[in-house]
């Protein structure tokens, strides 16, 4: 059995709040628990207001705990200072849901590409990080030139496709994808999807997806985490939160999706989830 | 044969922004009065563009090349701007997609629900009202006193799109234009939203052209579907038909890419490269 | 940036009225050499000669002469070096001032964007004009003067708009991409967020370039600018309106000049903006 990667325990966010009045805030995250062992792909689905976003830049230490801890490889990282946290940085990625916001528009793509290698001292030098993105957009069938294009030249699967060169070129150990296909096409999403799985696999990352698809997240996922109003409603391995699910919220989130077959009964279907405490 | 409620023939349309590139090719489609008609396909199929036509709300940088929309006997394509605005709302209403930016924020919803009613069928503001109430309790609104005070940003996403299909059917129109009208929503919000729409539908005997990108969508509530690809038909008919037999390998290719959690080996795989280079070769394209 | 040059210069405003302030830039510099007359030189027997086309004129007068026989062309043209300093270095000085505290302000947030947001506040509750006039009074008159109290009053221009953009942007997810990295915030702010509010700090400086103008002509109509042995567009529209009867195109050569000035700046902005998009390029 693979050891835990990254554990997370009893985490709370509080949004707003504090400051100079003492603002009550909002909590969004209510003691969430979640482990994630080497090699292992998670999704964590919700509906919006289920906290999963936020979740999951909790885990990156992109915003503030105000409950619970973080480990990450057996350290604990809950309130690591920056300095410390830089090093690890490179092992802890993100893909982020919109590919265009997250590639600086004025910057070309080999700049956004060669840059973090540098920074981490993954290539030792211009020309071995150059060589590495070139390796990594030839196998992600990208063709040379947009290196010298900046993001909006390029359509949105190449966009996307930069966006997980840009996590991958940095040989980490967790990568988490927030949303990766929500604006993709069914046909460039599979594309997108395969790459990822492959990666994953090939690097054995712990990989965190977040989606609001259920369906999705059967593809891809081994274990599956539904997230209801800031809390874990039910989580477990894919074939069985899939085969028979334990929570009614679940059940009421999988049959709301309509797939691609006649079924008449399934619009007058009424599947509701038992209401939150 | 006798002439169908709505029928678009040959519709053809290019974009001056790209150069004239065509957005629509020689697009032809039918609807009878009280069927659904789901027009699917991916970004840029010109799905939306249709809708817009239909509405006659393209924008100015489309310029329609050839083709006819014929509705209950008019050319809409030919009528004056000021039979059209007659048509438009009234006879042809939209449901849109974004329910966040098709009420105006700064207006009570009473006032955006009643404006046609009082304008165009010259109710008085009593009963004007007393519509709307009755529209907001149609579409399965709880407290419609409270929901007809309130400003757009007090409802919830769900609740703004009841709002709208309220107001979209507000006129009794023969047809609505549904574009992406779920697109925005949670999962669960979007079912109950089918379920409404697909009832007050039945219930009015509109006719109805629904825009979506899911082919799982166009399951669930549409009569009859078209899909298309870079401006052009690729494949219609009856839903059960194209879902269960498709005949374009396009369509069996878009089927088999789409993943669905009741099949984990399912989906996945990506459209061929082939069937795009069919498909161009086919429309002439490079 | 050879992208954004290119872009730059195919939007016509951006040609058109920055070809008008390079012709003034090159007026300016080559004052001496270019202006037919000394705009000092006196000549009570040449006094208010209509400008060229009119009865009356003297060859070589173009737009002819004020009360005192001085050439109304070359003391525009020696005019401009004045204005176009006070445009360049009090536009230039104060955007870097506000920019800096407004980049501060929008990414540290914090008891720093508190500090400089008051600051900003209690700043633009002062009345400008009276605020200017104060400062000229205390500083002594003088184009440094000018300069000084330009900068004093407008670094809250760039300094509120650069703050707003700034927390814009902080909010896109490359600047989260940019933390999930690891790059140092300092870097985050100026290699990653800069870039991209640098076409809103082109097209305001612009803006301000053509605002500094008119403060430093009107400064000058009422005296407080450099020295009235120097000549000045505000100085001239003064002394234009006193003979406005006698001579009116001795008001009426400084102030279309003036006008045209800070219309290219403010069409050199605008299509700066435009050009610099890197959305809206293409």
């Amino acid at each position: 059995m693979a050891e835990d990667l990254l554990v997370a325990k009893g985490i709370e966010v509080t949004y707003g709040g504090g400051g100079l009045f003492g603002s009550r805030g909002h909590k969004v995250l209510h003691g969430v628990d979640l482990s994630i062992k080497r090699g292992e792909t998670i999704g964590i689905v919700g509906e919006s207001g289920s906290g999963k976003t936020t979740f999951g830049r909790a885990l990156l230490r992109l915003v503030n705990t105000s409950a619970g801890t973080i480990h990450f490889d057996g350290m604990d990282i809950t309130h690591l200072p920056d300095e410390q946290m830089r090093p690890l940085r490179r092992r802890m990625q993100m893909i982020f849901q919109d590919p265009m916001a997250s590639l600086n528009p004025r910057h070309s793509i080999r700049r956004i590409l060669v840059e973090p290698l540098l920074f981490h001292r993954v290539a030792s030098n211009a020309a071995d990080a150059e060589a590495r993105v070139m390796s990594i957009l030839d196998r992600f069938t990208l063709p040379k030139i947009v290196l010298d294009r900046n993001p909006h030249e390029l359509s949105g699967g190449q966009r996307q496709r930069i966006g997980i060169a840009r996590a991958a070129l940095l040989e980490p150990d967790f990568v988490l994808a927030d949303e990766i296909v929500s604006g993709l096409d069914v046909s460039t999403q599979a594309q997108v999807l395969n790459l990822l799985k492959d990666l994953s696999r090939e690097l054995g990352l712990a990989l965190a997806f977040i989606s609001h698809d259920l369906s999705v997240i059967r593809a891809v996922c081994d274990r599956v985490c539904v997230m209801r109003f800031g809390k874990v409603v039910e989580e477990g391995p894919c074939e069985q939160v899939f085969a028979a699910p334990q929570s009614g919220y679940t059940r009421a989130l999988l049959d709301a999706i309509p797939l691609p077959e006649i079924d008449p009964e399934w619009l007058d279907r009424e599947t509701l989830a038992e209401p939150s405490s | 044969m006798t002439e169908p409620f709505l029928s678009i023939t040959g519709l053809s349309a290019v974009s001056d922004r790209e150069n004239g590139a065509p957005i629509l090719r020689d697009v032809s489609l039918r609807l009878e009065r009280g069927e659904v008609r789901g027009l699917v396909g991916e970004s840029g199929a010109g799905k939306s563009t249709i809708a817009k036509a239909l509405l006659g709300i393209l924008p100015r940088t489309v310029r329609v090349t050839g083709g006819a929309i014929r509705f209950e006997g008019q050319d809409l394509l030919t009528l004056k701007p000021k039979q059209l605005s007659d048509i438009m709302g009234s006879e042809i209403s939209l449901i849109p997609q974004d329910p966040q930016t098709a009420l105006n924020p700064g207006r009570r919803v009473e006032s955006q629900l009643t404006d046609g009613l009082r304008m165009r069928r010259g109710l008085s503001r009593q009963a004007a009202h007393d519509k709307a109430l009755k529209l907001l309790e149609e579409v399965h609104i709880r407290d419609p006193e409270r929901v007809l005070k309130a400003y757009p940003h007090e409802l919830s996403g769900g609740m703004r799109q009841r709002v709208l299909i309220a107001a979209a059917f507000a006129l009794e129109p023969k047809l609505v234009v549904a574009d992406e009208p779920t697109t925005a929503l949670d999962v669960t919000v979007q079912k109950q939203i089918l379920r409404l729409i697909r009832g007050m539908q039945k219930t009015h005997g509109t006719g109805m052209i629904f825009v979506t990108h899911d082919l799982g969508v166009v399951a669930q509530i549409c009569d009859t579907v078209t899909l298309l690809y870079a401006g052009k038909v690729i494949e219609a008919g009856p839903t059960a038909q194209v879902l269960a037999t498709p005949k374009h390998a396009y369509t069996k290719a878009l089927l088999a890419a789409g993943p669905r959690y009741d099949r984990p080996t399912a989906g996945l795989e990506p459209v061929p490269q082939a069937i795009f280079d069919q498909l161009r070769a086919e429309m002439g394209i490079m | 940036m050879r992208k954004s040059l290119k872009a730059a210069l195919s939007e016509p405003k951006v040609v058109l009225a920055g070809g008008f302030i390079l012709l003034l830039l090159i007026a300016a510099v080559f004052a001496p050499w270019l202006a037919p007359k000394d705009p000092l030189e006196q000549d009570l027997m040449l006094g208010t000669l209509p400008p060229t086309g009119y009865e009356g004129t003297e060859p070589g007068y173009w737009l002819g002469t004020d009360d005192l026989g001085r050439d109304v062309l070359s003391r525009l043209i020696h005019g401009s070096r004045t204005a176009l300093i006070v445009a360049f270095v009090a536009a230039g000085l104060a955007a870097l001032l506000g920019t800096m505290l407004g980049l501060l302000a929008g990414w540290y947030r914090g008891w720093v964007d508190v500090v400089i947001s008051r600051l900003v506040d209690i700043w633009m509750a002062f009345p400008p004009v009276l605020l200017s006039i104060l400062l000229v009074a205390v500083l002594g008159s003088g184009v440094h003067s000018v300069i000084a109290a330009i900068v004093i009053i407008d670094w809250t221009r760039f300094c509120r708009v650069v703050r707003s953009e700034t927390m814009a942007q902080a909010q896109m997810d490359y600047v989260t991409a940019a933390q999930t990295i690891g790059f140092p915030k300092a870097r985050i702010l100026f290699s990653e967020i800069l870039p991209n509010v640098a076409p809103v700090i082109v097209a305001l400086l612009s803006l301000e370039m053509g605002i500094a103008v008119i403060v430093e002509a009107i400064l000058s109509f009422v005296g407080l600018s450099v020295s009235s042995d120097t000549p000045t567009w505000g100085g001239m529209i003064a002394q234009g309106r006193a003979i406005i009867y006698q001579g009116w195109w001795v008001l009426v050569a400084p102030l279309v000049l003036l006008f045209l000035t800070v219309l290219a700046f403010n069409q050199l902005g605008d299509g700066l903006r435009r050009a610099l998009d890197p959305m809206m390029r293409r």
